[in-house]
């Protein structure tokens, strides 16, 4: 029985959409989720991977059906047919792919938009939550350091952030917290509360990336730089500096410790140093 | 020269009726003598071309100059006390002068077109003085400055720009010099041949335009 | 416009003749063609000796093999040697001199002295760049991309010579460059339109615009940087008041261009090679020209997707976004050509075959990474992870070095007048392949689940993978070996491979193999129809059993 040329690619087409359906959807690839932004992030990657699925399988396996069925066998020296083209198919397959590609920006725009990367920087918030942050930075930088926000993800200056400033340097990240005055070599936050990351760089650029918060942002000298961002589960995750800085600079790591709100304020009682005194909690610069 | 005419690609060879891969009507004896208005029947001298394509690349040059200048100026403030004023004066003769050189290396080509060979040299020499003047002038003016190359951004980049530039009016005069030696009577260039003062001449204009639009930048903006 | 006759050709009596020729200031385009080829050649088993310390470092998480600052020096002369010194070279400089002067019908390039001193820049310039590792303080640590401040604050000497050996070979890319423009543009036979060109001249042309726009702007730029190395100024000093960030745009208005010279040669090469094998024509020629020229326009407009972290507002990072994403779309029209080239052919799966559709998958993959990577969102995650290292990896190695194979394959018997031998050829691609998918491929992973790049020690988590990973290099470093085997003793006993093997209707193959120094004995013959294979729909005889008649005009 001949089956229909077209109804074979139908159905081909149906199982490769299928299957890359599942394989978006059921194949895992990244690893925990514990930011508020990170199950946004994952259902993007689940759209992109889908479909990066069927269009990889779709043209290697037309490829290799090509590679078996129109192989030339032993003696048969003669030419294929001489098609030079087709108009309706070329405008099909520029179609499609624009329309993909139209479709996942707008889609990754849409996420992007939620994860607070569309804020712009500069408005009055931003100016006004960077001010603390310069004020005890200023004299590092020469005095031409204002209070102006370069870069970042996320509304800075949000209401109820916890604000911590991170100083990055080769080869460490040192925290400080404005609220207690603590200087720690480990970012300790409660979960559920958006955080606000006020970050500079003394000497090169180094980037602080959490790969369970799905986060990273440039910390670049000489230019402030906000990221905001709400941890959801408890847990250790490490911190990796993700710009070469210099040798070490595959060492310069260190862990982000999300604590219950309860234990969080703990931490923050118990590390906050007597008045006058300097800082408390053990650095950790794990070179 | 044949370019992009619409309807000359493959719509041609789906006319074909007859096989077109054999090499016999690749090699066909009708076509090969088929050729096109072309005005020059010599071997074709791409010289010019090639220059025009490398003075392209210069352009871009300066472009990423301009370019980081210009974002410099927009998002990085100069530290107290220091600003982007500069003294209009010099520079504006020296934009003159070079507008002025241009005029007078496109004298000498056209004499030298018209079979006038030593009203050629005197043009050339002409442009070559204004060139050495503009140079003059820039050294004034760099001896003038209140700022050295290392003060701040702006006068890093000040200098760069117009220091590059310089060379290039530098490399260019000494090519006017080399013209009008060669266009003695009896030299290498004369009314036939005269690729090396046209080449020349592009490269001048070039500088000049260049240099008009860094005046704009730098000086007025 | 009239053609050069063998009369009025550059007399080569003076020139060493022989295999000197070679080392000589020769300004035959063949011979330059192949100088390059070599001179690649050589350096990519340098830049492939230094992988393997790469991967022989990672092959435990932690820092054992060589010191962390060797390790920098080594991905820093790894990544600039394969770009500079191997890719742009090869596809540009060695199949571009060979195949475009034939392509155009012409004798030599438009300026044969420039196109000798392009070439004669490379060997000093590499040279200068490897015995930079040799001098106190060593060669330059901050990666390809010299980011400052680091490369203002690591040693001051190797990131000079860096930075003029890279200068040295740009300068080398724009002569090239202009060459190519005034070749292909100015020097076609009478009588040739350009709708007529083989493909892979429309590709060098492109190509050539984007060295002659782009790779000026770095120049400029380095120089800045050495000013600021040097003379302490502070263009990209923030101590200074400098802004790193604009050396990023200036940097990457470059090195994005620079990844479509890479490749945009590769995709000319493998649609020359295709419609051969598969004896079919070239399926869509005229979309194929116009994709090429949007690659280009769009090449120049989406440099800044390499800074989605560095701190670029809002707007810039949506705009970056979408044009990025829309390269996607004549790239897609080029790979859905090809397909259509296949289908229905008679495909010899030789090596050259094979080298070309592995290139179709992997670059196809690499594509598709590079398309999730132009979305702002997930790149903040990957950026400078392991997966961006996957991505360009599928794509320049996977694409331009796969498709270099092939091409060596292809024209190996233009060259040499003999054939290489099949069954190394085969073994060659299988280990190639195979390598290559276990090295890299693991390497996406790494990258989602935390492990950035450049570095020499690495959460002990990930171990596993790394050294798969690095058993992969190892694979890939021994399937260099026949094709070494392969190259070196067809030159000598390969099987005669007579004037056109693959019965090709290219101008090269239309002459004898190797050429004559003024590549056709008699006058360069017009082919209108360089893909004109296949028997014309409606004329396919059933009763005609061997069709060799049909695509060799009853000629042999
Ligand atoms: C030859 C080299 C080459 C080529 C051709 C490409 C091609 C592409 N690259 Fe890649 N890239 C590099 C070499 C290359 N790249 C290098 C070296 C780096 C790292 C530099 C460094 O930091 O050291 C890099 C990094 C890089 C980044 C930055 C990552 C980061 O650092 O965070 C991005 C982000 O957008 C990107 C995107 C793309 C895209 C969208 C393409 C597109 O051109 C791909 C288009 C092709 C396809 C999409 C496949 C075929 C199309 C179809 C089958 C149609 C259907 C498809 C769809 C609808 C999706 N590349
Ligand atoms: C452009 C082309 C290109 C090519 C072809 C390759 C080829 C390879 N690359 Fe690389 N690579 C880059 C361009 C390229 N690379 C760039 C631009 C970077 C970024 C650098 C940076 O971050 O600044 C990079 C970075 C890079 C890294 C990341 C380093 C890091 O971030 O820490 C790794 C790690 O696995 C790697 C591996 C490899 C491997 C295993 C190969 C293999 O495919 C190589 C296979 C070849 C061989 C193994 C040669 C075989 C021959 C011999 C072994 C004989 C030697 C003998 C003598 C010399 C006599 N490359
Ligand atoms: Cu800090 Cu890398
Ligand atoms: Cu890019």
């Amino acid at each position: 029985m001949a089956i229909p040329p077209t109804l074979i690619t139908l159905l081909v087409g149906m199982v490769l959409v299928l299957t890359g359906l599942w394989v978006g959807q059921n194949v895992q690839l990244l690893p925990l989720d514990a930011s508020a932004n990170a199950p946004v992030y994952d259902s993007l990657f689940q759209v992109l991977f889908s479909i990066g699925t069927i269009l990889f399988l779709g043209i290697a396996g037309l490829l290799v059906f090509s590679l078996v069925r129109f192989r030339r066998r032993r003696g048969d020296r003669s030419d294929g047919v001489a098609i030079e083209g087709n108009l309706p198919m070329e405008i099909v397959w520029t179609a499609i792919p624009a329309i993909v590609v139209l479709f996942v920006g707008i889609y990754s725009y849409d996420i992007y938009e939620r994860m607070g990367g569309m804020t712009p920087l500069n408005d009055h918030g931003a100016m006004h939550g960077m001010a603390m942050a310069s004020d005890s930075s200023a004299a590092a930088d020469g005095g031409t350091q204002q209070a102006r926000v370069w870069a970042g993800i996320g509304q800075a200056g949000s209401a109820g952030a916890l604000p911590v400033e991170l100083t990055a340097m080769q080869f460490a990240f040192i925290f400080h917290y404005p609220e207690g005055d603590i200087t720690s070599g480990e970012l300790h936050i409660p979960a559920n509360r958006p955080v606000e990351l006020r970050m500079k760089a003394n000497d090169v650029i180094h980037a602080f990336w959490v790969p369970q918060f799905r986060l990273k942002q440039d910390v670049i000298p000489g230019q402030q730089t906000v990221l905001t961002f709400t941890a959801t589960k408890p847990g250790s995750y490490p911190i990796v500096c993700a710009e070469l800085c210099g040798p070490y600079h595959g060492g310069m790591r260190s862990t982000v410790v999300v604590h219950e709100s309860d234990a969080f304020d703990a931490w923050l009682t118990k590390n906050t140093p007597a008045p006058a005194t300097v800082a408390s909690a053990p650095l950790h610069p794990t070179a | 020269m044949t370019s992009l005419a619409p309807g000359s690609g493959p719509t041609d060879l789906q006319a074909e009726s007859a096989p077109p891969s054999l090499p016999e009507t690749v090699l066909d004896e009708a076509q090969r003598g088929e050729t096109h208005a072309d005005g020059h029947a010599a071997h074709p001298d791409l010289r010019l071309f090639g220059l025009a394509t490398f003075l392209v690349a210069d352009g871009m040059t300066f472009a990423g100059f301009f370019a980081a200048y210009l974002t410099f100026r927009a998002v990085n403030p100069l530290p107290e006390g220091s600003s982007y004023e500069l003294e209009l004066l010099l520079p504006t003769i020296n934009t003159v002068l070079l507008v002025l050189s241009s005029v007078t290396f496109h004298r000498a080509g056209s004499n030298l077109r018209d079979g006038n060979g030593s009203g050629c040299r005197s043009w050339l020499l002409g442009t070559g003085v204004l060139g050495a003047a503009f140079l003059a002038g820039q050294m004034v003016e760099y001896f003038n400055l209140p700022f050295g190359l290392t003060d701040n951004l702006f006068a890093s980049t000040f200098y760069a720009l117009t220091g590059f530039h310089g060379l290039h009016v530098t490399l260019g005069v000494i090519c006017i010099l080399i013209v009008w030696a060669q266009a003695r009577p009896g030299g290498r260039i004369n009314q036939q041949d005269h690729f090396g003062l046209e080449a020349a001449e592009l490269y001048w204009h070039f500088v000049d335009g260049i240099w008009v639009v860094l005046y704009g930048i730098l000086y007025l903006l | 416009m009239t053609l050069a006759s063998p009369s009025d050709f550059e007399p080569q009596g003076l020139q060493p003749q022989g295999w000197l020729k070679y080392l000589s200031f020769s300004l035959d385009h063949k011979v330059i063609g192949l100088q390059y080829l070599v001179t690649g050649f050589v350096f990519y088993l340098i830049g492939g000796a230094l992988a393997g310390v790469i991967r022989t470092e990672l092959a435990s998480p932690i820092s054992d093999f060589v010191s962390r600052e060797t390790y920098n020096e080594v991905l820093t002369l790894h990544g600039t040697v394969m770009i500079f010194l191997w890719i742009v070279p090869v596809v540009n400089g060695a199949f571009g001199n060979y195949l475009i002067p034939f392509y155009v019908g012409a004798r030599d390039m438009a300026f044969p002295r420039l196109n000798a001193v392009a070439f004669w820049l490379i060997p000093p310039a590499g040279i200068l760049l490897i015995s930079s590792y040799f001098i106190a303080g060593g060669a330059a640590q901050s990666g390809w991309t010299a980011y400052p401040p680091l490369s203002l604050t690591t040693p001051a000497l190797g990131q000079v010579i860096w930075i003029l050996s890279v200068l040295l070979l740009g300068g080398s890319s724009i002569f090239g460059g202009i060459n190519f423009i005034a070749t292909i543009w100015k020097l076609r036979r009478p009588g040739l339109k350009m709708m007529q060109l083989p493909m892979y001249c429309w590709a060098m042309l492109g190509t050539s615009i984007l060295v002659v726009l782009s790779t000026p702007v770095l120049a400029g730029t380095l120089i800045l940087l050495s000013f600021d190395i040097i003379a302490h100024t502070g263009f990209f000093n923030p101590a200074l008041g400098g802004n790193v960030v604009v050396y990023q745009h200036l940097f990457w208005f470059y090195s994005h261009p620079a990844v479509y010279i890479m490749v945009l040669p590769a995709f000319g090469l493998v649609s020359e090679i295709l419609p051969i094998h598969a004896r079919k024509p070239l399926f869509g020629y005229t979309t194929m020209v116009y994709s090429i020229l949007g690659i280009v326009v769009l090449g120049l407009i989406v440099w800044a997707h390499h800074m989605f972290t560095s701190g670029t507002p809002p707007w810039m990072r949506l705009f970056f976004t979408i044009a990025t994403s829309f390269i996607a779309v004549p790239t897609g029209i080029k790979f859905f050509n090809w397909l259509a080239t296949l289908w229905g052919g008679k495909l010899a799966l030789n090596s050259a075959m094979l080298f070309s559709c592995a290139f179709i998958v992997n670059f196809v993959f690499g594509g598709i990474t590079g398309v999730a990577l132009a979305q702002v969102p997930f790149d903040i995650h990957v950026h400078d992870t392991y997966f961006v290292v996957g991505h360009f990896h599928y794509i320049v190695y996977g694409g331009t070095v796969f498709i270099i194979f092939a091409s060596v394959y292809h024209w190996y018997p233009k060259f040499t007048g003999r054939m290489l031998n099949e069954d190394l050829g085969r073994l060659h691609f299988l280990l190639t392949f195979i390598g290559f998918n276990l090295c890299f491929a693991p390497q996406h992973w790494l990258g989602l689940n935390g492990m950035p790049r450049r570095v020499a020690e690495y959460d002990p988590a990930f171990t596993t993978l790394n050294q798969v990973s690095s058993i992969g290099a190892l694979l890939m470093a021994i399937s260099t070996l026949p094709f070494l085997i392969n190259v070196v003793w067809s030159a000598f006993r390969g099987e005669v491979a007579g004037d056109n093997p693959w019965n090709a209707l290219t101008p090269e193959w239309l002459t004898t193999s190797p050429p004559p120094v003024e590549n056709w004995p008699g006058e360069a013959p017009l082919v209108t129809h360089p893909y004109g294979y296949g028997i014309p729909e409606g004329q396919l005889d059933l009763k005609v059993t061997t069709g060799r008649e049909l695509w060799t005009g009853g000629r042999r």
